[in-house]
């Protein structure tokens, strides 16, 4: 393989254009709408990186091209896997066939206190399995059935979610008049989310979907004794769109409490249902995956009027940034220990940056991921002296991509929905010294003897949020780029044909 | 079996289908032929004058009861009645629940790998209504029914789905191999009935196998859930059964690719029977009672 093709092209518009030429007119007409290089802008820098570039040029969350190996997931993905799966109190019913739960169980790393089995349930597979006949005749009756099996056999689970999988909606089941039924019977929050796989182009209209879900049959509901029994206080926060992976919760829960404020819902990482009860509450909703959860962001602030902001905590410097950021909603108090929180990890931080930026300064990563990370994590690589050669979202919609201008230099490869054929052209061609994406990715990247990470699950790490995060952050991904294995890529015989001859 | 016949009786719903179908096949056996008539139709009424009975057992049913479809024996649901003509009736959902076009792949499917078919040499399949979705199109599908015959009338809505129902066999012919064998007229004495299911038959590229005449008898027989050929086998009616079954007989192999027609077509076909009015007429009737009443 290429691995002696180091350095590759700096053209990335030409790159584009070869890679393209592969395909039929048709479609390489519909992909070069999808692949760009960050132009030049007339705008303001970004007041943290300093950044400024166009990335909001090509198309984003459209259908993908017929033939083509997307990476993308789907609408049950979206909500199953991302939004209500890791609410941890909650049983969530893939309701349909076995495939989809078994083959998405567990996946995402979400972290969660609890006894798994008694009172929380995130680790667990539930499914209406559905046979031949429950197509024929309907589900109904089954998922009524499985919902009343549930709540004799885990009595302390808080609620119920029913996860909709493709036949549902063919066969046009009335999960919601299920949910009505069963809410009365066990007086138990039911939540049924129809989302279908076959809706939308990504996993992207699951999370609005779900979204929905959480505005339609949670919000506004007679409260539990978890909401009536709590007393809204003038520093309560929500944190939205932190799904815990691997511990990131945590690590940035313990920075936002340290500054006084108080974190009374995360969603939906680590998560309870009264969390999401009492949401409406707050004063204010800190959103870090904002893809995934702005819709009910949107909703909690037209209806309750609470204000919501975006921050980021991959990274020392947007670390800093964002506390300062979400400081200055509150008063001085709050505002003079964010500064103290800043001060107090700025050791751990020098340290860090001492130890491993000299391990990995100069070196190119490219990304790959879902509807955040992609340039939420550029700045903890910029922290680290990396520089970023590609990135893209799998399911990025256009004001993601406006976003990214704030921190992608102009000239980085932009590449949207990308198909594996176009990604492993343009790490062969770029041939980066990481490569950060899923685990579809991984060992085709590793074969070409390129490091990888993967970034959506931290490769069984993590957690990378917050200044503790940032530090395993840096160790892995020295691990991954100065591995020795790399040395050892080539066979010994091809790289030493005298030592043989001598014999 | 090589010479086994595969037929199909389509139509819009309430046109007579499975009763027109029951007593043309139980003609059918009077020309020494062994037939087995499978129903789909979630209603699982198309069995109900040959079997002298009730609603039998359906494949989907009894499937649901016992657990899946492979724990069901064929003797389960195969039925023997008048005749000895052998009734199956897949079945189906409540109206508004489930898949009602899977279940009948199902049943299909279960039938020909349970040999339902060996030692027949003639399977009829009734199917509800309009070809609504890809399930209902099963037996035009695959190489299944050879011959589709079209149950209708000189209504409107009949002609209107007989059309539509080409048009499911049209898509079909070249990949199944499915063909139109004719369609088959159930008096409903509206105007000019007999030359506007030839027109259209006409249009279509088919014929009209059989203009079945309205007579009193059907009913009387089916109240004691009978065919004519049982319940009066000398009567005028059963005669034209057994005319319609020889026509049927006769036909293999003639079916054709249908070529249906678009709605305007339609419409302007029933204005040159008169039948309805053209747009100018309208306004011109209108016009004249206008000027009548002042």
């Amino acid at each position: 393989m290429a691995k002696d093709h180091v350095g590759g092209s700096e053209d990335y518009e030409a790159l584009i254009e070869e890679v393209l030429a592969a395909y039929p007119a048709k479609s390489a007409k519909r992909r070069a709408k999808h692949l760009t290089v960050a132009k030049a802008t007339e705008e303001e820098p970004d007041a943290t990186t300093g950044i400024a570039s166009k990335c909001d040029t090509q198309k984003s969350n459209i259908k993908s091209v017929p033939g083509v190996m997307t990476i993308r997931g789907c609408a049950y993905a979206g909500s199953k896997g991302v939004v209500w799966g890791p609410v941890k109190d909650m049983v969530h019913i893939s309701h349909g066939p076995v495939g989809c739960g078994q083959y998405s169980w567990s996946q995402r790393r979400n972290y969660y206190i609890g006894k798994t089995g008694v009172d929380s349930f995130v680790t667990m597979q539930f499914t209406t399995d559905f046979q031949e006949k429950d197509i024929v005749f309907g589900g109904d009756k089954k998922l009524a059935k499985t919902i009343d099996e549930i709540q004799e056999l885990f009595p302390l689970n808080n609620g119920v979610t029913i996860q909709s999988e493709c036949p549902i909606g063919l066969i046009g089941d009335d999960i919601e008049a299920v949910a009505k039924q069963k809410n009365k019977e066990h007086g138990k929050t039911m939540v049924p989310v129809r989302c279908e796989g076959f809706r939308g182009v990504s996993q992207s209209l699951g999370h609005h979907i779900a979204n929905d879900a959480v505005r339609d049959w949670v919000f506004d509901k007679e409260d539990s004794e978890a909401v009536k029994a709590y007393e809204p206080g003038q520093y309560d926060v929500n944190v939205i769109g932190d799904y815990n992976i691997g511990g990131d919760a945590w690590a940035s829960r313990i920075l936002l409490e340290e500054m006084g404020l108080n974190v009374v819902g995360n969603w939906s990482g680590d998560a309870t249902l009264a969390e999401i009860e009492r949401a409406p509450k707050a004063k204010l909703n800190l959103i870090h995956c904002y893809r995934s959860m702005n819709y009910i962001c949107r909703h909690m602030e037209e209806k309750y009027g609470i204000e919501w902001m975006e921050y980021n905590f991959f990274g020392p410097s947007q670390i800093a940034a964002s506390l300062r950021a979400i400081a200055s909603k509150f008063d001085a108090t709050i505002q003079e220990n964010a500064e103290k929180v800043i001060a107090k990890y700025q050791p751990l931080v020098d340290e860090v940056i001492a130890k491993y930026r000299p391990r990995l300064e100069g070196k190119s990563v490219m990304l790959y991921v879902g509807g955040l990370r992609p340039r939420h994590v550029v700045t903890a690589y910029d922290d680290l002296g990396m520089v970023i050669a590609g990135t893209g979202y799998e399911f990025g919609h256009g004001d993601d991509y406006k976003r990214t201008g704030h921190y992608v230099k102009e000239g980085t490869l932009i590449y949207d929905d990308v198909t594996g054929y176009e990604l492993e052209k343009f790490i062969e061609k770029i041939r980066p010294d990481l490569v950060g994406s899923g685990i579809k990715e991984k060992y085709p990247v590793q074969k070409m003897g390129i490091p990888f990470r993967q970034m959506h699950s931290w490769d069984y790490s993590g957690p990378y949020h917050g200044y503790d995060g940032f530090a395993i952050f840096a160790r892995d991904m020295d691990m991954a780029i100065n591995n020795p294995v790399w040395g050892l890529y080539d066979a010994p015989w091809k790289s030493a044909p005298e030592a043989i001859a001598a014999e | 079996m090589s010479d086994l016949r595969q037929i199909a009786f389509y139509g819009k719903g309430g046109i007579g289908k499975s009763t027109t179908s029951q007593n043309t096949l139980a003609a059918l056996v009077e020309l020494d032929q062994k037939i087995l008539i499978v129903g789909c139709d979630p209603k699982a009424d198309s069995t109900r004058l040959i079997l002298n009975s009730k609603a039998q057992d359906t494949v989907l049913h009894m499937a649901a009861e016992m657990g899946s479809v492979e724990d069901l024996e064929l003797e389960d649901v195969l039925k023997v009645g008048f005749k000895d003509i052998k009734c199956v009736e897949s079945g189906g959902p409540e109206p508004g629940v489930g898949c009602a076009g899977r279940g009948v792949i199902t049943a299909i499917n279960f039938l020909e790998e349970n040999g339902a078919y060996d030692d027949v040499d003639y399977v009829s399949y009734d199917v509800l209504g309009d070809v609504v979705c890809g399930g209902f199109a099963m037996p035009i599908r695959e190489n299944k029914a050879q011959e589709i015959y079209i149950v209708m009338s000189g209504e409107m809505m009949a002609l209107y789905a007989a059309n539509n129902i080409s048009k499911g066999i049209l898509k079909y012919a070249n990949s199944g191999g499915v063909r139109l064998g004719g369609l088959i007229c159930n008096e409903r004495q509206t105007d000019k009935e007999l030359e506007l299911a030839e027109a259209l038959a006409a249009r279509l590229g088919s014929q009209l196998i059989h203009f079945v005449p309205r007579d009193n008898i059907v009913q009387h027989a089916e109240l004691r859930r009978q065919t004519v050929l049982q319940y009066a086998p000398e009567s005028q009616q059963a005669e034209e059964y057994r005319q319609l079954a020889n026509k049927i007989h006769n036909n293999s192999g003639k079916g054709v690719i249908p070529s249906p027609i678009t709605m305007e077509e339609l419409e302007e076909m029933l204005m040159e029977f008169g039948i309805m009015q053209s747009e100018e007429e309208r306004l011109a009737a209108i016009a004249a009672s206008e000027a009548q009443a002042s």
